[in-house]
C-alpha cells in the first residue's frame, strides 16, 4: 500500500448504544462500528448494542452526516448454530453498512459467497499478524481492510504494509489486550465466559469483592485477580490486568492496568502506510467518546495542517490509569 | 471402524536438547501413540537448540512406525519465522498449521490444522477439508456440543481434541519469562529453560491458578480426558492429543490406549493417572461448559 497522508487517515469510533452513536458521529467520527444485541459480537454486555431497528436508525443517521458505519460480527460462530451469525450479516448487508468486521473463517466464506458486494474487514479477533495471513484473507475472502493485533511495533506494521494490498486500521486508544486478540481463553480458564464463544472477558457477573486482613480483594470466578490495600482506587479485575505472583515476584506479572494511548505515534503510523486508526470503547460513555473522538479529530486536524500533534489530554479519560504505547514500541515486549 | 488415534503434541516448553532428544526417542520406542508433533511451536529464538537434532529424532520416530508432523510457529510475525514456515512447507512430511500465514502455501495438499488455529464451527471446517486439511486439532476451549456439531459433520477428516497435560491459553508479543526475570524479550538469557513445565504463577491469596511459558500462558491445570475418552469417541472424535510434560508421558498414552480399547476402566485409569502425575491438579471444565480451571 502507498503511505496515507494525514488528510485521509480514518478515525474509527465506538459506539455501544444509539445515543453513542450520535455523539461520535457529532463528533466529526469518520466511522462508527457497533455490533448486534446478541452474542455475535466481541461487546456482547448487559444493556449495550444496538437491536435491529436501532440499527436501521443509526445507519441513517451516520449516513445522512456522510459517517460511515461498520457492523462487528467478530466472534467465533457456535457450532451447530451458525445461523444467528449468518442472520447478523444478512441484516447488515440489508442495511447497506459500509463494512462487516469479521473474523471467522468459515463466517468470511459465508459473507463473501452471499454478498460480493459487502465490504469486508478483518477483525482484530482474527489475530492477523503478518503479510502471508493477511494475503490469505484477501485472497480467500476479498477482504479489504484488516484490523491488526496488538502486537506489532509501529515498523513491523510499515513492512507489513509494504507487502500487502488492503488497508490496515490500528489501535490508537483504549483498553489494551496484552495476549494476541482472538487467541485468548484466559477468561473461559476462569469463568466459562470467552471473548471467542460469548463475545465477554471477565465478565462482571462473575466479579466478587470481599475484605481480607485490611485489603480489598478482588475475585474473577474462584481467583483472586487482586488485592489492594483498603483505600486506593480498585480497578476492574480484568484478568490480565491482576496481581499475581510467580518465581517468588509479586506484581502485575502480565500487564499493569495501563491503557493505550498511541496519539503520539500517529504520524509514525501514518508513516508507516496505516489507514485508519481505532478507539476501543463500545462499552464506555458518551462523554469518554465525546472527548476521545474529538481529541483525535484535532490530533489529524494537526498533522494534515503539518502541525506537531498536542500532547495527550487524555489521561483524565484512560479509566484512571497510566498509558502505554503497547506493543507499538518494542520496548514493550 | 478405524480406531481412535492418539497424538503427541510438540514439547512446547523450553527443554534441554539431551533431554528433548531422549524425550522423543523413549516415545518413538514405547510410547503406543500414532501420531507425533514436534517443532517449536512457542518461540522461535528456542529453534536453534534442536535444528541439529531434529533429523536424527524424525528418522527414529519414523522407524518405530510414528507418523510424523511438523507443527509450526503459533505466532510468526518476523520475516525470519515466516522463512521458517515456508521450509516447513517445502519438507516431506505434513505439516500441522498453527497460524493462518501457512494457510495458502499447504492449500491443496493434505495438511494438519494445529489447535492454534481458531475452528470453533462446522463452517470452518468445511472450508479448511475443501483445501486439504485431514487431521484438525480443535480450540481446547471448545464444549462437548461443539465438538459434536463439528465432529458429525465433517466424516472426512480426523478431529483432534486436547484431551491431557496444561492447557494452552494465550499467547503474547510479549515475553512473561523475560519480565518476571526482569529480562527484556531480545535479551531474555533464555530464562524460560528453569522451568520444564511452565512456571507457575500464584494468586495473591497462594492459590495455583496458571504457568507461563515464555510469550505462551497455559492453565496450572493439567486437562485430563482419560474418563471422557469413550464419550469423544461416541461423538465422532477420532484422535486425542497428549501434550508432553515432565511426567510420565509414555504411561499416561497407555492408559488413554488402554481406555480407548477397553483394556482398562476409565475411573481407573484416571485413579492411575493421579499416581503417575502426583502432584498435578486436573481439569476437565471445558468439556463441560464450565469454567476451564474445574473438573467435573
Amino acid at each position: 500500500m502507498t503511505p496515507t497522508t494525514g488528510k485521509d487517515m480514518e478515525l474509527i469510533c465506538p459506539a455501544g448504544t444509539p445515543p453513542a452513536l450520535r455523539v461520535a458521529v457529532d463528533a466529526g467520527a469518520h466511522a462508527v462500528y457497533c455490533g448486534f444485541q446478541d452474542e455475535t459480537n466481541a461487546r456482547n454486555f448487559p444493556g449495550l448494542n444496538f437491536s435491529r431497528s436501532d440499527m436501521a436508525a443509526a445507519v441513517d443517521y451516520a449516513h445522512q452526516h456522510g459517517t460511515k458505519v461498520f457492523i462487528a460480527i467478530n466472534t467465533f460462530p457456535r457450532a451447530g448454530a451458525a445461523t444467528l451469525w449468518h442472520r447478523a450479516v444478512d441484516d447488515a448487508a440489508a442495511l447497506s453498512v459500509d463494512a462487516v468486521i469479521l473474523a471467522d473463517i468459515g463466517l468470511l466464506a459465508y459473507a463473501a459467497g452471499h454478498y460480493p458486494d459487502l465490504r469486508l474487514h478483518l477483525s482484530v479477533q482474527a489475530a492477523a499478524a503478518n503479510p502471508e495471513a493477511i494475503r490469505f484473507y484477501v485472497d480467500a475472502f476479498g477482504v479489504k481492510r484488516v484490523v491488526l493485533p496488538r502486537v506489532l511495533s509501529v515498523a513491523e506494521i510499515a513492512d507489513i504494509n509494504g507487502a500487502i494490498s488492503c488497508e490496515t486500521e490500528v489501535f490508537v486508544f483504549g483498553g489494551l489486550c496484552v495476549m494476541a486478540e482472538g487467541r485468548c481463553s484466559l477468561s473461559s480458564y476462569v469463568t466459562g465466559q470467552s471473548p471467542n464463544m460469548h463475545g465477554v472477558c471477565s465478565p462482571a457477573s462473575h466479579v466478587g469483592y470481599h475484605e481480607s486482613k485490611g485489603d480489598l480483594v478482588t475475585r474473577l470466578g474462584n481467583f483472586t485477580i487482586n488485592r489492594i490495600p483498603a483505600g486506593q482506587p480498585a480497578a476492574y479485575p480484568t484478568l490480565c490486568k491482576g496481581a499475581f505472583r510467580a518465581n517468588n515476584v509479586s506484581g502485575q506479572i502480565f500487564e499493569d492496568a495501563v491503557s493505550l494511548d498511541a496519539s503520539t505515534l500517529i504520524p509514525a503510523l501514518c508513516r508507516a502506510g496505516v489507514k485508519a486508526l481505532k478507539i476501543e470503547g463500545r462499552q464506555r460513555s458518551r462523554a469518554y467518546t465525546k472527548a476521545v473522538v474529538t481529541q483525535f479529530r484535532a490530533a489529524l486536524h494537526a498533522m494534515a495542517s503539518g502541525a506537531e500533534i498536542p500532547h495527550s489530554v487524555l489521561a483524565q479519560v484512560s479509566e484512571g490509569q497510566s498509558a502505554t504505547c503497547g506493543a507499538y514500541l518494542k520496548t514493550w515486549r | 471402524m478405524q480406531s481412535t488415534t492418539l497424538t503427541l503434541g510438540p514439547v512446547l516448553f523450553n527443554w534441554p536438547v539431551d533431554r528433548w532428544r531422549d524425550f522423543y526417542f523413549r516415545i518413538a520406542d514405547e510410547a503406543p501413540v500414532d501420531h507425533v508433533c514436534v517443532g517449536e511451536v512457542v518461540c522461535s529464538k528456542r529453534q536453534v537448540f534442536f535444528a541439529d537434532i531434529l533429523p536424527n529424532v524424525i528418522e527414529r520416530l519414523e522407524r518405530a512406525g510414528k507418523e510424523v508432523l511438523l507443527s509450526s510457529l503459533a505466532l510468526p510475525t518476523l520475516k525470519r519465522e515466516a522463512r521458517h514456515g515456508a521450509e516447513l512447507v517445502n519438507g516431506r512430511h505434513m505439516v500441522e498449521v498453527n497460524d493462518v500465514s501457512l494457510l495458502p502455501a499447504v492449500a491443496g495438499r493434505p495438511h494438519a490444522i494445529g489447535p492454534f488455529v481458531n475452528v470453533y464451527n462446522e463452517g470452518t471446517l468445511g472450508f479448511l477439508a475443501s483445501r486439504g486439511a485431514r487431521l484438525v486439532a480443535l480450540p481446547p476451549e471448545l464444549p462437548r456440543s461443539s465438538i459434536e456439531a463439528i465432529a458429525t459433520g465433517t466424516p472426512d477428516v480426523t478431529i483432534e481434541v486436547w484431551a491431557f497435560g496444561r492447557t494452552p491459553l494465550a499467547i503474547s508479543a510479549r515475553c512473561y519469562h523475560a519480565r518476571v526475570h526482569g529480562h527484556s524479550k531480545d535479551s531474555c538469557q533464555f530464562v524460560c529453560d528453569q522451568d520444564a513445565d511452565g512456571m507457575a504463577v500464584e494468586t495473591l491469596d497462594n492459590e495455583p491458578f496458571l504457568v507461563v511459558n515464555g510469550v505462551q500462558t497455559l492453565s496450572y491445570a493439567f486437562c485430563n480426558l482419560l474418563r471422557e475418552a469413550n464419550d469423544l469417541v461416541d461423538i465422532g472424535v477420532s484422535s486425542l492429543r497428549l501434550s508432553p510434560h515432565m511426567y510420565d508421558m509414555v504411561a499416561i498414552a497407555h492408559l488413554f490406549r488402554d481406555v480407548l480399547d477397553g483394556r482398562r476402566d476409565a475411573d481407573e485409569a484416571f485413579l492411575r493417572s493421579r499416581d503417575v502425575c502426583p502432584s498435578a491438579a486436573y481439569s476437565n471444565g471445558f468439556f463441560h461448559r464450565s469454567a476451564g480451571a474445574l473438573y467435573i
